[in-house]
């Protein structure tokens, strides 16, 4: 058995009790990884099989092929596609990386008049629902010209209360000297920000970026708002409109599916250990 | 190098809408080469002073200069201060040498060969070479304090400004850094501004020590100064280990009504007194002049002992007689039990008097000029001797 909270002196590590509750443990664990990894093991297995049906489930295809996969990349423009989703999802991490650390440190360390009310003000922008701005904010996109733009599908997002408070908290609990000691050693309130604290609060910057690749990168509804034809379409929406076309293909499908699902599940599989970290310490529920 | 000075210094805080004064209208005159601690109890607005000549506090009032320059408006990095914090506050994600060399990096044009040369050699002093290339964080805390003082060093400043530097350290460190810091200030000659709640450090260190209270200025002086002859009761009751003993009292014929009994003053104590406007006053002992004694006399009275703390060299006494409590210091080889009651005496030349509304001085103890047996003449010392 892992170490754990019942690992202390005197916890004896045999007898029925233990094995019981070992055995518990690990078929709860496992039962629960296989339940939710079979959806994605389904939508795998679908898109190899040869002529998969709605009505039925296939685990495991006899004969394994991948003409879904062929037929998805000769009849749509998946390489864009994918191309506009690396660019929403891209700019959108960099944007909030940049934006929410300047407004979270300002917040944090910055001492200007009023600062506490600007910072109830970011967050209180978390209890309006996103589906109220939707239609003003679109109209005031399509006043600018930006309706089915790279800038129009980005613009919206580059900023977000979650991760301006996220890092806000961090850089507040990093000690304010370290601040002073820059101002003394010769550096102005932007360069104590990037020489000083910006380094040290890279596990939040991970989690952020991790957090808002993965929600932009499965953004469907601002997408199909802003996007008006398939140029730019990301997959999300474009895996949508594959299902309109195709809705008796379900290989076609779920080869989409599982190329949009792929890099998100590879980004956070590589950086999980400093997304959960980051989650946990913030407090932050996904 | 020149001298440091505040006038009229004041700093005001808004709290809740409320005008917090933290340093009210304080005035200082920093020597040259001088070691000053500014000591006072929490609040007491002591570390405000601090930023405040470091230049990151603005000031409200008042004008501050380094040297001939008023600083009120001249950015931290350009007024040739260095500072070591309380917690240190080495930069995590860089070297012991990046630490040290940040400062010259940022503010000078220094070459990188210079400013390498100079990291080293402040190293060397501080016996920190082998450290040079680990980060803080696989640092004890005395060796990130060196480091600490190796970033001020590195700066060569006019004024090193320092903020109870040694109070995250064990006992045992911090003995041990105070004389380094001591040694380091005479080999450096610049004047240090050193902050610290500890008497100890502020008695030991200091060439002059700036009491505060409540963002004022109590007193100024040598130590010695102000242990036997301080301006007014806070400043009494701050300095010295135990803290000095008050009695209320009333001036009456030329005696001290006290709740304990009457106290006899000397021709000078009562001219003192008497050139007061009030005769309401306050009689100050310090635990170590009491004294006890079986003769009795006009200055002594019967105690009954509340409780003992043996401290080794010497015995805490602490005294109780009709709802007054003071503190008696006596030799350790003393055997006094908690059921006793004990004679003591208060010297006439030892007892302070403070003005019960002002708390200000009325007179201070005599101060001996003899020295102690033991020193030798020039002409008596051996050929070993020095």
């Amino acid at each position: 058995m892992p170490r754990s909270n019942y690992d202390y002196p005197g916890y004896e590590r045999s007898g029925t009790t233990y094995w019981t509750k070992t055995t518990l443990l690990y078929a709860g664990v496992i039962g629960g990884a296989l339940l939710w990894s079979l959806p994605f093991w389904w939508m795998l297995a679908t898109s190899v099989t040869a002529n998969p049906s709605a009505a039925s489930i296939t685990l495991l295809p006899s004969n394994p092929t991948l003409d879904h996969y062929e037929a998805l990349f000769s009849t749509q423009p998946i390489g864009k596609w994918f191309f506009n989703t690396i660019v929403f999802a891209g700019s959108v991490t960099a944007f909030n990386l940049i934006f929410d650390s300047l407004a979270g440190y300002a917040l944090a360390k910055v001492d200007f008049i009023g600062r506490e009310k600007f910072f109830l003000l970011f967050m209180s922008t978390m209890m309006i629902p996103a589906m109220v701005t939707l239609i003003p904010v679109y109209v005031f996109l399509a006043k600018l010209g930006w309706v089915n733009t790279y800038q129009g599908l980005v613009a919206p997002m580059i900023a977000n209360p979650i991760g301006i408070f996220l890092l806000r908290q961090h850089f507040k609990g990093m000690p304010s000297a370290l601040g002073d000691a820059a101002k003394i050693d010769g550096c102005n309130e932007l360069q104590t920000f990037y020489k000083v604290y910006l380094p040290l609060a890279k596990p939040a910057l991970a989690t952020l970026g991790i957090y808002t690749f993965i929600m932009t990168w499965n953004n469907f509804q601002w997408p199909l708002i802003i996007a008006s034809d398939d140029s730019m379409y990301t997959l999300p929406v474009a895996l949508f409109s594959v299902r309109n076309q195709f809705f008796t293909e379900w290989g076609l499908v779920m080869a989409a599916a599982a190329i949009i699902v792929m890099p998100v599940i590879l980004v956070f599989l590589s950086a999980q250990r400093y997304f959960i970290r980051g989650m946990t310490l913030s407090g932050v529920k996904g | 190098m020149a001298d440091t000075t505040l006038t009229d210094v004041k700093k005001r805080f808004e709290s809740d809408g409320n005008d917090v004064v933290a340093v009210d209208e304080l005035s200082l005159d920093i020597e040259d080469g001088e070691f000053l601690v500014l000591v006072g109890p929490s609040g007491c607005g002591k570390s405000t002073t601090l930023r405040l000549i470091a230049g990151l506090e603005t000031i409200s009032d008042g004008e501050i200069k380094i040297g001939d320059d008023v600083v009120n408006d001249v950015k931290p990095k350009d007024r040739d201060i260095a500072m070591v914090f309380q917690n240190y506050a080495l930069y995590p994600q860089r070297t012991v040498r990046g630490n040290m060399s940040f400062g010259l990096k940022m503010s000078t044009d220094l070459p990188d060969e210079k400013i390498t040369e100079r990291v080293e050699d402040a190293a060397e002093l501080l016996s920190i070479t082998d450290l040079l290339d680990r980060r803080p964080k696989a640092l004890s805390g005395g060796q990130q304090q060196r480091v600490a003082l190796g970033r001020a060093i590195v700066r060569d400043p006019e004024l090193f400004l320092m903020d109870e530097p040694l109070s995250n350290l064990d006992a045992k460190l911090r003995t041990q850094m105070r004389t380094e810091l001591q040694e380091l200030h005479q080999q450096l000659g610049a004047a240090t501004v050193y902050v610290t709640h500890d008497q100890t450090e502020a008695m030991t260190m200091g060439d002059r020590i700036a009491v505060l209270d409540d963002g004022q200025l109590q007193q100024i002086g040598t130590p010695m100064e102000c242990y036997y002859e301080p301006a007014n009761q806070f400043v009494a009751g701050f300095i010295g280990s135990p803290s000095m003993n008050f009695i209320e009292g009333v001036f009456v014929d030329g005696l001290i009504h006290l709740d304990l009994f009457r106290y006899p003053l000397t021709d000078e104590q009562r001219a003192a007194i008497e050139s007061e406007d009030s005769n309401s006053v306050t009689v100050g002992i310090r635990p170590e002049d009491i004294e006890l004694t079986d003769e009795d006399g006009p200055r002594t009275v019967e105690m009954d002992v509340n409780v003992v703390e043996p401290m080794g060299s010497m015995n805490l006494l602490h005294l109780e007689r009709s709802g007054v409590e003071i503190t008696a210091s006596v030799t350790g080889e003393h055997i006094v039990d908690e059921s006793d009651c004990v004679r003591v005496r208060f010297p006439a030349d030892r007892i302070h008097a403070f003005d019960r509304q002002t708390g200000a001085a009325v007179f201070n103890r005599e101060r001996s000029a003899d020295r102690p047996p033991g020193i030798l003449s020039r002409e008596e010392v051996p050929s070993h001797g020095r």
